[in-house]
């Protein structure tokens, strides 16, 4: 199996990376395409920005395609995933997956991108048309004020 | 903009307590001295021995750069005062030669804190909580206040850094700044060299991401800490830096690995604290 997960800062190509997957033994082929969205959470998206932990979300991104495998007994997987800034309407992050039979490459395509939405450490920032920018589940968790200070002002110039 | 650093070890003293030349004493197979220029030298430009007129043909004295006290009977602020005169330009990181504990990393620790922008940087004292004016960097904005000090007739360091414009930081070494000023007291801190040769310090990297990269201003850094865990670490930085995700909602990674919050951190580990993620 050729190395599972890479991180991209030029589109993905696709085709190539779906060719990785091609098995005489594989009777099924599942893959996931994630776009860029124009809105989110009812605000016009101008455009994103992604960032990566990319030594630990490699790692973390191999054990998510083992344990598919383990799990649903694939044959192949391939992932990528963007890094950088994207316009609305481009791939941000594409799943494909090779199996003996559609069922278990559907699930096994489902489960990939399913962790790795959850798993990896990746962030985005969208960048709104009204001009506001934000971290995706950062901003609202930030919102809850402390009791302790933070930082003495002057005190780090 | 910074000035420049000049590094000035203060050798002035009587050492009448001690009975002997304190700067002469020996720490670590070297003279106390040697220990303090060369704990300085990393991170200064030059490194000067501050000296009474009678010491400078001193065989110790004599091998180094040196400025002599202008007034006399005024204690280690004399030495502060001379180096100011002779290079006003200058920022000077002042260092008595007492300091039998003082290590490389609460030095480092220290012109890391620097804050130019005010008159000095000191440690707060473990032990009273006070300045410490003799590990402590003096900007070249402190000279008029020192002069005007001087000139009222004061003459205590500490009490001029009490009511000046300081960057207090805490120690990471609570033992680092115990002078030795009685032959017991040397011999304490000799002994406390010989258990624990090891600072409680420990030299890690921090990676910034995301929300916590833009809060920090940086993407990574290099930095000396006390602090043992990642809970301690990540404590440590909220405090420096505006961080407002609260560590509920952060994970740790420890040489880009999943870690654990009360995990022991090492020398030379590579942290990272985690922002809620958003791939996809």
């Amino acid at each position: 199996m050729i190395a599972p997960f890479r991180f991209s800062r030029a589109p993905i190509d696709v085709a190539a990376l779906r060719a990785t997957l091609a098995d005489p033994a594989c009777g099924g082929y599942a893959a996931f395409e994630g776009w860029v969205r124009d809105h989110n959470e009812g605000q016009r998206v101008r455009h994103l920005e992604y960032e990566a932990y990319e030594a630990l979300a490699m790692r973390e991104a191999e054990r998510i395609v083992a344990e598919a495998a383990a799990r649903f007994g694939i044959a192949h997987a391939a992932c990528a995933h963007r890094v950088g800034d994207l316009a609305v309407g481009e791939l941000a992050v594409w799943v494909g997956v090779s199996a003996a039979h559609r069922d278990e490459a559907f699930r096994a395509c489902r489960y990939i991108i399913d962790e790795i939405k959850h798993r990896l450490p990746i962030w985005k920032k969208e960048h709104y048309l009204n001009g506001d920018s934000g971290w995706v589940n950062c901003e609202r968790c930030a919102a809850a004020p402390h009791e302790h200070a933070h930082g003495r002002p002057g005190a780090h110039p | 903009m910074s000035a420049p650093l000049y590094g000035l070890v203060l050798t002035g003293g009587r050492s009448s307590r001690m009975g002997q030349d304190k700067a002469a004493l020996r720490v670590g197979g070297r003279s106390q001295l040697e220990h303090a220029t060369a704990l300085l030298a990393p991170h200064v430009a030059r490194v000067f021995v501050s000296v009474r007129r009678d010491q400078r043909a001193d065989p110790l004295r004599a091998g180094f750069e040196q400025i002599e006290d202008t007034h006399e009977d005024l204690g280690p602020i004399a030495g502060i005062v001379a180096a100011q005169e002779r290079f006003p330009e200058s920022a000077w990181l002042v260092l008595a030669c007492d300091l039998p504990l003082l290590d490389a990393a609460t030095l480092e620790f220290l012109v890391r804190a620097r804050a130019p922008g005010r008159l000095a940087t000191a440690f707060r004292s473990s032990h009273d909580a006070l300045p410490e004016p003799l590990c402590a960097v003096y900007e070249p904005g402190s000279r008029a206040a020192l002069i005007a000090y001087v000139a009222r007739g004061r003459n205590c360091p500490r009490k001029f850094l009490m009511g000046a414009d300081v960057h207090l930081i805490d120690e990471p070494n609570p033992r680092a700044l115990d002078n030795a000023n009685t032959p017991e007291e040397y011999a304490a801190a000799m002994n406390t060299r010989s258990e624990a040769p090891a600072a409680a310090t420990r030299r890690l990297t921090v990676q910034y991401f995301a929300l916590l990269r833009e809060q920090a201003g940086r993407g990574t850094e290099s930095l000396v800490t006390a602090a043992r865990t990642p809970r301690e670490l990540y404590a440590e930085l909220a405090h420096r830096y505006p961080f407002t995700l609260d560590p509920s909602v952060l994970r740790v990674a420890i040489n880009s690995e999943f870690g654990d919050w009360s995990a022991p951190l090492a020398e030379g580990d590579a942290v990272v604290f985690i922002p809620p993620v958003a791939g996809g």
